[in-house]
């Protein structure tokens, strides 16, 4: 019994992963947006593709835009750590001092 | 003049990026300094610099989970994430949330639902920030009578009342240093949630108070447990805003760039202060929110917006302040111990 009460929650999370309209996140449902981008005025081929994707699909655009955002944020995550180490501070300890 | 500006494919509108990169660092080092979003101060920045609103608010969220993964991942390494708490809120978030915005349906259908949101929204933050004030002035009482526990002195326990509620499974969360029924969590992070949902919100501004004052976490592993909900919710939102097409890529990158740094710096500050300094700035980011919420009900926007942009200039360099200062202190200390060993 005491299991099912400790699993329960991560199946919930589960559920919650693979049932989306379950989850949502900052500001409310959106509303589907149907504007269409302008590939004539970009001239990198990288831009032309990302319009593209946009304007063609939907579901993998906002795949995309997700895996982007997610390697971005390690990547960066990753080189300002660097960065903050070459400084000489202690980053792995600290205090709890509430007042 | 060109350089300065970069052209957004999808948006297809030219914006200054170097107010790209101001915004994603003021937010960087606001959000990781108090565990949230900061939804609320990104979207009036982008909305200003040109974006229409449909991209504001979508690529606001890429880029808060962007942004709080770095966070995350430094509060991390501090020991500042309970994850097992995280994962078992998110349950409850998830579940508020859903119900929060179906009381927001009912109340679209009966025609009612904005000035009862945005009232509901300016009465719960003058409550979180009475509830903050508050504490602090008990706080300072307890210090001078010398009531002090092992982090120091606290004014509302709360949570001690509510740790007393055993109904199993009693969980232990070794990194809060929290011994308590699981069920206390979940159904905090349901109200919050529901709230939030209510709101249309992240939930961070709630969720922070929350975790110290009724789940009983210390203020730096309520700040960087959050960020964790904060970045699982952030990047399901910009999955869900993909779809409908209100991200704008481009300015997610620029505005990363410079929250990358931010969040760093917003991170290492929690190392120099005190919990109730972070208690004590987080209130009056509340207080500023409320504020802001005040004037737009009153249709004052642009007053509304310098409230919002002038508390975030104000905050983030009183939290670079914070960080600089201890940084220099950590440092000369350093060498000052190299120096005495040689």
């Amino acid at each position: 019994m005491r299991r099912i009460f400790t699993l329960l929650p991560l199946v919930v999370t589960a559920a919650a992963v693979l049932i989306p309209d379950l989850v949502v996140a900052a500001g409310g449902k959106a509303e589907m947006l149907i504007v269409v981008a302008d590939k004539r005025v970009v001239d990198w081929s990288v831009s032309k593709w990302w319009v593209d994707l946009y304007n063609r699909d939907p579901f993998m655009f906002g795949l995309w835009c997700t895996i982007f955002t997610g390697l971005l944020g390690v990547t960066l995550g990753f080189i300002t750590d660097q960065f903050m180490k070459m400084t000489g501070l202690d980053l792995t300890s600290r205090k709890i001092v509430e007042h | 003049m060109e350089f300065w500006y970069m052209y957004m494919p999808i948006a297809g509108v030219d914006i200054f990026w170097p107010g790209l990169v101001l915004i994603g660092f003021s937010v960087g080092v606001i959000g990781g300094f108090f565990g949230m979003g900061g939804a609320w101060m990104v979207t009036p920045g982008l909305n200003i610099l040109g974006f229409p609103m449909a991209f504001a608010i979508g690529s606001d969220i890429a880029h808060i989970a962007g942004k709080s993964m770095v966070s995350t991942f430094r509060h991390s390494k501090f020991g500042n994430v309970d994850y097992k708490l995280g994962l078992i809120m998110v349950v409850g978030t998830v579940i508020g949330i859903e119900c929060g915005a179906q009381i927001v349906m009912y109340l679209e259908r009966i025609g009612r639902v904005g000035p009862v949101v945005r009232w509901v929204y300016v009465v719960v933050l003058a409550l979180i920030a009475l509830m903050v004030f508050a504490d602090y002035l008990k706080a300072i009482r307890k210090k001078k009578a010398g009531v002090v526990d092992e982090h120091g002195a606290v004014g509302f326990t709360w949570y001690k009342t509510l740790h007393n509620i055993k109904i199993p499974p009693m969980m232990h969360f070794k990194v809060a240093g929290i011994y308590c029924s699981m069920w206390l969590p979940i159904a905090v992070s349901f109200l919050t949630g529901v709230l939030a949902g209510f709101l249309g919100i992240g939930g961070g501004l709630l969720r922070m108070p929350a975790l110290v004052y009724l789940v009983g976490c210390p203020t730096h592993i309520a700040v960087g447990t959050d960020l964790f909900e904060v970045m699982i919710s952030g990047l399901y939102g910009t999955f869900t805003y993909g779809v409908k097409g209100r991200i704008e890529i481009w300015a997610v990158f620029v505005m990363l760039c410079g929250a990358a740094i931010g969040a760093q710096i917003g991170t290492v500050a929690t190392k120099y202060a005190k919990g109730y300094g972070i208690r004590i700035a987080f209130g009056l980011a509340v207080v500023a929110c409320m504020i802001s919420v005040i004037l737009k009900q009153f249709r004052i926007d642009a007053l509304a917006t310098v409230v919002i942009l002038g508390a975030v200039g104000a905050i983030c360099v009183y939290i670079c302040g914070i960080m600089f200062k201890g940084a220099a202190e950590e440092l000369r200390a350093k060498k000052q111990n190299q120096r005495l060993a040689a």
